[in-house]
């Protein structure tokens, strides 16, 4: 980055001053006051916090593209700040500039120094997705990684304008909440009956399309019990802006308690649902809407929001 | 109101005519009133055509069109029929016959190009008043979209509380999104492009007139269909248009298949015009190293145009197929892919928001070595920076995908590409802080512009980085993060750009000045008030809103507040330049003669408003646009080369391809 400021630097310049030398020092102690405040006083805090292994990860390569990024805009404005105020046209001047129509070693310097930066970039990216970094993105049905183990397996089926959830470790019951244990690893499959949405759990990291015949696989490890956000991130028609809910990470005791005692309240209902499987044909939606009534929840596939909420004005 | 311009026309009728010029009454001549008719009778015709094909009786003939939607197939082929009415009303289709015969247009023809003001309402083929249409029809859909973001921001003034019910809102929604972003496709390219390409690069006229002003008069249309949509019910899927919740969607989905599908045929031939006239009528001397940045930008913007836009005609037509024949394109459980509709989009929709920049990129390359009194830096460097990005943007299309269960090994192909491609966008801001070099920078309304232009750009392309990044882009993919993201490139950047290039090239244009202090009073609000309302919400997509959402979290209250109070003022920032032009156009005309920023562009070389056919003879280019400073650095161009230099230069040229 240093050689990206001495770019513009020719030698002593032919009014005395080194205008090179007054950019570069200027900017090198702006970049670095920058780039320390980033990394130590406001990377801790970037979004979207770090309540799981996805979300700090995400966190961590926002915060290295915040260190990367500052230097490199500091220098554009610096620069255009420092070029307005020393080179303005004086009163009455109608002279032209100098005629410098390029500098072949400066030119050579920028496009190696961004080419750089811009390969370093893709390096460190890869490296994250071959890692668990890239897990929290929807990876379709074949992630690149995968955790050890037996991941705890949760399906988000997505409708208009619900998410639900079926937990297919546990009789694959379908409940409206989203509940997770801290300290294990998750495995979602985002899939759709209707239209594509997007599930996207804020403070998880996690984001995937809900596509209809398509099971999207994120992973995530969570490593704080208390309650997350749970959006829809693609438009998916009218009440698009209305599926906003709530999900809960609590202790994996919690967590069993919680999943054995739904499944035996759900059972009946259990019953009358397709079985679990990845994708869902659309045929099934009916049965899946009357599942739903019969569990004491309005509507289904379509009818799922009642008209009254959110409330209208 | 032509009437009293035909006796002096009459006089210059050559050959070419079959005798005397007929006379017809103005309201038989084709101009706006008869598009009109035409227009209306096309859509009762295909309304009733579609309504006997998807009626009952036709069922056993028929029945998967009388199984769709029973509406939307009348609406469909009456909007197109009302298309083919409405550009026969114009008289686009005259002399169809005979030109394709190779035989000139009858005098008459010709002879109804009338001068004056009638002829901005005409299917003129002079690309000098087809800027000017596109000026002003640019002007006229950016303010109607910009009304639509004010709705959306009255709406998220409170997180429950609700001015418009949901549909109404997703309405606001889709209607502002996609006319921004089809019709902006052609703000640059439009006026400025087809004005005065031919000017800067030395010729007396463009390739293909009929398809220029053709990919004009398509645009009003596309509008008008578009806006219509509002009465269907609109369409709840925003300018993306994602199937299957387009193909799922009442009648207002139509609107928007026919709308973009038609701006998708207007920017192609838009596009051929420009390539083949920068290709072919440049003036001797005008070489390639000589042309000017805005050439260089309009020729790789109509490259994308031409090449990226079929895909978007056709993913509109599938989509539009899918609504009426019940074809199955993007319906997973028949065959198809929910996939297959968002790669067609985004592989016409990623060189789009490149359509949409370099001629941003162009307009400030050409404002900066004028108001800087310096050479452009790095002339070569500008030009690779956008061949690269051309280039590239054909590339990067899936990082729109990747939250979305493609393959995951694409990724790092796409990152890879999409972070390559910030190289030579950066090569752009190499050649500005090179030109700003010890230069003698005068702050007059277009380089201010063009300033505010490069300052957004930065913050627009450096987001754009974070957004490169697949596990930085979990957080960041479908909220308000990328909308920040791509306003403050095309808002930023392009809109910007042309602000500063109506203040630069209006007086060329129309040979009247902008108001100066009016200019800088709407310079200064719109660069605070689009600052203001832009940047704070990369924050509030940070802090987990998504878009097009008409409810959010309460905590992001305040900002959402803030931002839409900006954006009022922003609005407001708006009217002072519309203001500004009216004002300055239409009321105080104040003369504005010569070369007032004193620019060694060609097309500031002849008088303005520039004469009828741009130039007396056609002008033997001697030196490079931007030799400010340069000792001894020729004139740009002999405006009245002694007789037989032109024609010997052809002559070589010929000689040298044969």
């Amino acid at each position: 980055m240093a050689a990206e400021a001495s770019a513009p630097a020719p030698a002593e310049a032919p009014d005395g001053r080194n205008h090179g030398l007054r950019i570069f020092i200027p900017w090198l102690v702006l970049s670095l006051a920058a780039d320390l405040i980033i990394w130590f006083a406001w990377g801790p805090h970037m979004p979207p916090g770090a309540m799981s292994s996805s979300a700090s990860n995400q966190q961590f390569d926002i915060t290295v593209m915040a260190v990367m990024a500052a230097p490199v805009m500091l220098l554009v404005l610096f620069y255009f700040g420092y070029a307005l105020i020393v080179w303005r046209q004086q009163e009455g001047d109608e002279e032209d500039g100098p005629p410098l129509h390029g500098n072949s070693r400066i030119q050579a310097t920028w496009i190696s120094v961004t080419s750089a930066i811009v390969l370093g970039l893709f390096v460190f990216g890869t490296v994250e997705l071959v890692t668990a970094s890239g897990a929290g993105a929807g990876e379709g049905a074949s992630p690149i990684w995968t955790p050890g183990g037996k991941p705890l397996q949760v399906q988000v089926i997505g409708q208009q304008w619900r998410f639900t959830y079926r937990y297919p470790q546990f009789g694959g019951f379908e409940t409206t909440d989203l509940v997770l244990p801290v300290g294990q690893w998750v495995e979602f499959h985002v899939t759709s009956i209707d239209v594509i949405h997007s599930f996207w759990a804020y403070q998880l990291g996690v984001k995937a399309d809900a596509n209809p015949g398509v099971d999207n696989v994120a992973y995530t490890k969570i490593d704080h019990s208390r309650s997350f956000t749970v959006r829809c991130a693609e438009l998916c028609g009218l009440w698009h802006g209305a599926m906003f809910e709530s999900g809960q990470a609590v202790s994996v005791a919690d967590f069993r308690s919680w999943a054995a005692s739904t499944q035996t309240r759900l059972a009946a209902v259990t019953q009358m649902l397709p079985p679990y499987a990845l994708t869902y044909d659309p045929t099934v939606v009916p049965q899946m809407s009357k599942a739903m009534v019969a569990a004491g929840l309005t509507g289904g596939a379509g009818l799922y929001y009642p008209p009254t909420d959110p409330a209208q004005p | 109101m032509a009437i009293e311009t035909r006796p002096e026309k009459a006089r210059g009728t050559g050959g070419g005519g079959r005798g005397g010029v007929r006379q017809r009454p103005w309201w038989m001549r084709p101009a706006l009133h008869t598009a009109i008719v035409g227009a209306v009778l096309g859509y009762v015709i295909g309304h009733w055509l579609g309504n006997v094909l998807a009626s009952s009786n036709a069922t056993t003939e028929y029945p998967s069109i009388a199984l769709s939607d029973s509406s939307d197939v009348p609406i469909v082929l009456g909007y197109l029929f009302g298309v083919v009415g409405w550009l026969a009303g114009l008289g686009v289709f005259n002399n169809l016959l005979r030109l394709i015969a190779g035989r000139p247009a009858p005098a008459e023809a010709e002879e109804e190009e009338s001068s004056g003001l009638a002829r901005y309402f005409r299917f003129t083929l002079d690309h000098k008043v087809v800027g000017i249409q596109y000026l002003v029809g640019m002007i006229v859909y950016f303010l109607t979209a910009g009304l639509f973001a004010m709705g959306i921001r009255a709406e998220l003034l409170s997180p429950s509380y609700h001015l418009f019910s949901s549909s109404a809102y997703v309405e606001i929604v889709g209607e502002h999104g996609t006319m921004m972003m089809m019709l902006m496709t052609s703000v640059i390219l439009g006026p400025f492009g087809n004005y005065f390409v031919p000017l800067m690069i030395g010729s007396k006229r463009v390739a293909f007139p009929r398809l220029e002003a053709l990919s004009f008069w398509i645009t009003p249309v596309a509008y008008l269909i578009l806006l219509s949509g509002l009465m269907l019910g609109g369409f709840p899927f925003g300018w993306t248009g994602y199937a299957p919740l387009s193909i799922q969607s009442t009648y207002g989905a139509d609107s928007y298949a026919i709308a973009f599908g038609l701006m998708g045929i207007s920017v192609i031939m838009a596009g051929f015009n420009i390539i083949v006239t920068v290709i072919c009528y440049r003036a001797p001397g005008m070489r390639w190293s000589r042309l000017p940045m805005f050439v260089w930008s309009m020729v790789a913007t109509s490259f994308l145009m031409v090449l990226a836009a079929p895909v978007l005609v056709v993913g509109m037509y599938m989509m539009i197929s899918d609504r009426t024949a019940q074809t199955a394109f993007f319906i997973d459980t028949l065959g198809g892919s929910s996939y297959l509709y968002q790669n067609v989009f985004w592989f016409f929709g990623h060189p789009e928001v490149y359509i949409l920049a370099l001629p941003g990129f162009g307009i400030v390359s050409e404002i900066l070595p004028v108001f800087c009194r310096k050479p452009l830096f790095g002339y070569r460097v500008a030009t690779a920076g956008m061949i690269g990005v051309t280039l590239l943007s054909f590339f990067v299309w899936q990082h729109h995908l990747f939250d979305s269960g493609i393959n995951p090994d694409m990724r790092p192909v796409f990152m890879l590409t999409t972070e390559l491609i910030s190289i030579p966008t950066g090569f752009i801001y190499l050649v500005a802080m090179g030109t700003l070099w010890k230069a003698k920078i005068r702050l007059k309304v277009p380089m201010l512009f063009a300033l505010g232009m490069y300052f957004n750009f930065l913050i627009g392309g450096i987001s754009g980085v974070f957004l490169s990044d697949v596990p930085a882009d979990t957080t960041e993919h479908g909220s308000f993060f990328v909308m920040a993201h791509f306003h403050y490139t095309i808002m930023g950047g392009l809109i910007f750009a042309f602000m500063g290039g109506c203040y630069y090239w209006l007086p060329k244009m129309m040979g009247i000045k902008l108001d100066e202090k009016l200019g800088k009073i709407h310079f200064w609000t719109m660069f605070i008030f689009f600052n203001s309302t832009f940047l704070p919400l990369f924050a509030v997509g940070m802090a987990g809103q998504p878009r097009r959402v008409f409810e959010y979290a309460r905590s992001l209250e305040t900002l959402n507040d803030w931002v839409s109070i900006s954006a009022f003022c922003l609005g407001g920032s708006i009217l002072i330049f519309v203001i500004n032009f009216v004002w300055s156009t239409v009321i105080a005309r104040v003369r504005e003669e010569g070369n007032p920023w004193r620019s060694r562009g060609l097309e500031w070389q002849v008088s303005s408003p520039p004469p009828p056919g741009n130039f007396a003879q056609v002008p033997v280019v001697l030196s490079g646009p931007y030799e400010y400073g340069t000792p001894g650095a020729p004139p740009v161009a002999d405006l009245s080369p002694p007789t037989g230099v032109v024609s010997a230069a052809y002559a070589d040229t010929a000689r040298a391809e044969a």
